[in-house]
């Protein structure tokens, strides 16, 4: 900006807004405090296991598993759509790749590759469903999430007869997978999972894709009006399927993950994970009714999720009580969502 | 303004109740000076706490009544050793939750550890950096054949093929000669060893068994397919079936063909109808678990272990087969209502 565009300032339009107020107007702003607020709490009241390394290491696992699957649930909750089965998907990609593998010969990675297929093209279909039918996603997700959940479990009984399928290590193409997926990283003697490098990478991209590129000034829009956003040419239909497939693809990523990284798989895995990624988004600040959020916040709502969900642990509270935390969490993070973007936009005026 | 400071304040105040309810679960026991001679744990019958914190890791949640009483008697047991013990369990059946809660337990450095092994694939490797910290590990209920080679110190449980077998040795006594072996789920290895038990318990009387597969999750069907056994073979004279899920169908069908009390029926686990009918003799034994020893004992083990260096030699120490009989099913009735048995 050149020195006399600013002096001339006659346009109203154009107002200097502050760093407080830019910082105070952003989505992520009230989950940034929560998961500082968070971890003080853990280090003041459990300090041995929450601060210690190993302690640092087994809550940021959980919450990279959570990470992974809550950024992309984050675009499509932006481009104004849920999906309500990413949860029997990880069951479903992560018994695939087990079946495959074990019963069917097939070598692992193979397996992965085309779990990861059917992944997407289970993500297709649920959004093809979605902007043909015209029905909430909601509704049509939510079929999708008995129907997955069901097949894997029928089919699974089907071939092996049990529901459980083990002893994964000893499966060609194991190796090469775990390298990728299920590695440690040691450092200062504690191993760190790999799955918390693929989060921040997902959460990278993402937010790159959000914040520079006309994709993600397409799923603003389309979150926020479809029928205004399809009027000036955005491909809607295109682009949400395009984000279930990308939900598709994160729910196979964090079963490979887990698959690959306990030797097992069960077809019960991942249950309930579709409402924990959308409490995590939601505590980052990602509005319901789409249009508004953030991949940042998605990533601090799973770091939030992560410390409270381990650090009733080390502070030595029943695990009886963890839903109760959860459920309590989630209308304190809406609340302070709501109150700071209220403050923020009265401000603006 | 004035309405959105007043949303701050509830936002404030519900945050700081939280906070509280935290602090308050998580109060931990006022510690014990350490000079005290250890060597006196009957001597101190005060009140005071022991200095040790344990963690059970299972894969049963507390709302499960099975689980339920396991996590009564972990309370219980508490209690009584005066420790402080913390009870965590996966919100739904998750392996992989479950081996994430191995390892925060691990890292809050524990005094000891007990968990259930449904899975040693899977919660293999969390364990074994427990026992590597230096944590001792005693197991529950599942995972008696996997225990040892992970370091684990004892395994707590009922191991199915004794448990089969003991229920055959009673059977066989009773004067059975032929009998079924009803399993609702075929393909869980842990009821075939079951049946496997109790057919070669019954061979060494010289009776036969024979296996019948139903659906535990259609009882008129596996009540039908009962029936239609017992009139291919009139000369079967006692039916075991491997849990209450079995034994409805069962009774319902004894009943439909007046064999109640004639063929004798026995059967795994516990539940309020099987209670009854064993009280009202119309089944000759129910076997029991007794999963309230699984809770209890390893926090008594522990708490030995870690104040006289006690440990114990047998590898399983069998909380099962436990029999309840028509002598003792009214009084394990009351028990089962107070959340014990």
């Amino acid at each position: 900006m050149t020195a006399s565009s600013v002096t001339k300032g006659a346009d109203e339009r154009i107002v200097e807004s502050g760093l407080l107020r830019r910082l105070l107007t952003r989505p992520e702003l009230g989950s940034a405090g929560g998961a500082i607020l968070v971890w003080i709490f853990f280090a003041i009241v459990a300090p041995v296991g929450f601060l210690s390394l190993r302690g640092t290491a087994s809550y940021l696992e959980v919450s990279a598993q959570l990470g992974i699957l809550a950024v992309a649930v984050a675009l499509l909750m932006i481009g104004g759509e849920f999906d309500l089965s990413v949860g029997s998907m990880i069951g479903f990609a992560g018994v695939t790749v087990a079946i495959l593998s074990s019963q069917l010969g097939v070598p692992m990675y193979l397996a992965a590759i085309i779990a990861l297929a059917l992944a997407l093209a289970v993500g297709f279909v649920n959004g093809y469903m979605v902007v043909r039918t015209k029905l909430p996603s909601f509704i049509i997700t939510l079929a999708s999430l008995f129907i997955i959940r069901g097949v894997t479990i029928g089919v699974t009984r089907l071939i092996t007869g049990r529901t459980q399928i083990g002893s994964l290590q000893r499966v060609p193409g194991y190796e090469i997978l775990r390298l990728i997926f299920a590695q440690d990283i040691a450092i200062a003697g504690v191993d760190f999972s790999v799955a918390i490098l693929w989060w921040f990478v997902m959460a990278a991209i993402a937010t790159w894709v959000l914040l520079r590129t006309q994709i993600g000034n397409w799923i603003f829009g389309a979150g926020g009006d479809a029928d205004a956003a399809r009027n000036v040419g955005v491909p809607v239909n295109r682009l949400k399927i395009g984000l279930f497939m990308t939900t598709a693809f994160a729910a196979w990523l964090v079963a490979v993950i887990q698959v690959v990284g306990v030797k097992s798989a069960d077809t019960l895995r991942g249950e309930q994970q579709e409402f924990i990624a959308i409490i995590a988004v939601v505590i980052g600040g990602t509005l319901l009714t789409g249009g508004y959020g953030s991949a940042i916040g998605a990533v601090l709502g799973a770091l939030i999720f992560g410390m409270v969900k381990q650090g009733i642990v080390y502070a030595g509270v029943d695990a009886d009580w963890f839903q109760v935390f959860l459920g309590a969490m989630l209308i304190i993070a809406v609340l302070v969502n709501n109150f700071i973007r209220q403050r923020a936009e009265a401000a603006k005026r | 303004m004035k309405r959105s400071s007043r949303v701050y304040m509830i936002v404030m105040g519900a945050f700081i109740t939280l906070a509280l309810i935290i602090v308050a679960c998580a109060a931990p026991p006022a510690p014990v000076s350490s000079n005290e001679p250890a060597a006196a744990p009957a001597a101190s019958a005060g009140e005071e706490m022991r200095p040790y914190h344990f963690i059970v890791v299972s894969h049963g949640q507390a709302s499960d009544p099975f689980w339920s009483v396991v996590k009564n008697g972990v309370d219980a047991a508490a209690k009584d050793m005066r420790v402080n013990v913390d009870y965590q369990a996966p919100g739904t059946f998750d392996m992989v939750a479950m081996a994430q809660l191995i390892d925060a337990a691990v890292a809050s450095q524990p005094d000891g550890l007990v968990v259930s092994i449904p899975d040693a694939d899977a919660l293999g490797d969390s364990i074994r950096a427990a026992v590597k910290a230096g944590i001792p590990v005693i197991s529950m209920n599942s995972g008696s054949d996997v225990a040892k080679e992970l370091g684990i110190m004892n395994h707590v449980g009922q191991t199915e093929y004794e448990a089969g077998y003991g229920g055959g040795e009673r059977m066989a006594a009773a004067g059975v000669t032929k009998a079924l072996c009803v399993n609702q789920e075929v393909g869980n290895v842990a009821l075939d060893l079951r049946c496997q038990g109790f057919t070669d318990a019954m061979a060494k009387s010289g009776a036969t068994v024979e296996i019948l597969a139903v659906d535990l999750a259609d009882p008129t069907d596996s009540q039908q397919r009962i029936v239609a056994a017992l009139a291919a073979n009139p000369d079967i004279d006692g039916i075991l079936t491997l849990g209450p899920t079995g034994a409805a169908p069962a009774l319902a069908a004894l009943t439909e063909e007046g064999l109640l009390g004639k063929i004798k029926l026995a059967t795994f686990d516990l539940s309020p109808e099987v209670l009854e009918a064993v009280r009202d003799g119309n089944m000759l034994f129910a076997i029991d678990q007794q999963q309230y020893l699984q809770g209890y004992l390893p926090i008594v083990m522990l708490t030995l272990y870690n104040e006289n260096l006690n440990t114990i030699a047998n590898d399983v120490i069998m909380t099962g087969p436990g029999f309840v009989t028509a002598e003792n099913a009214a009084r394990v009735i009351d028990l089962s209502a107070a959340g014990t048995r």
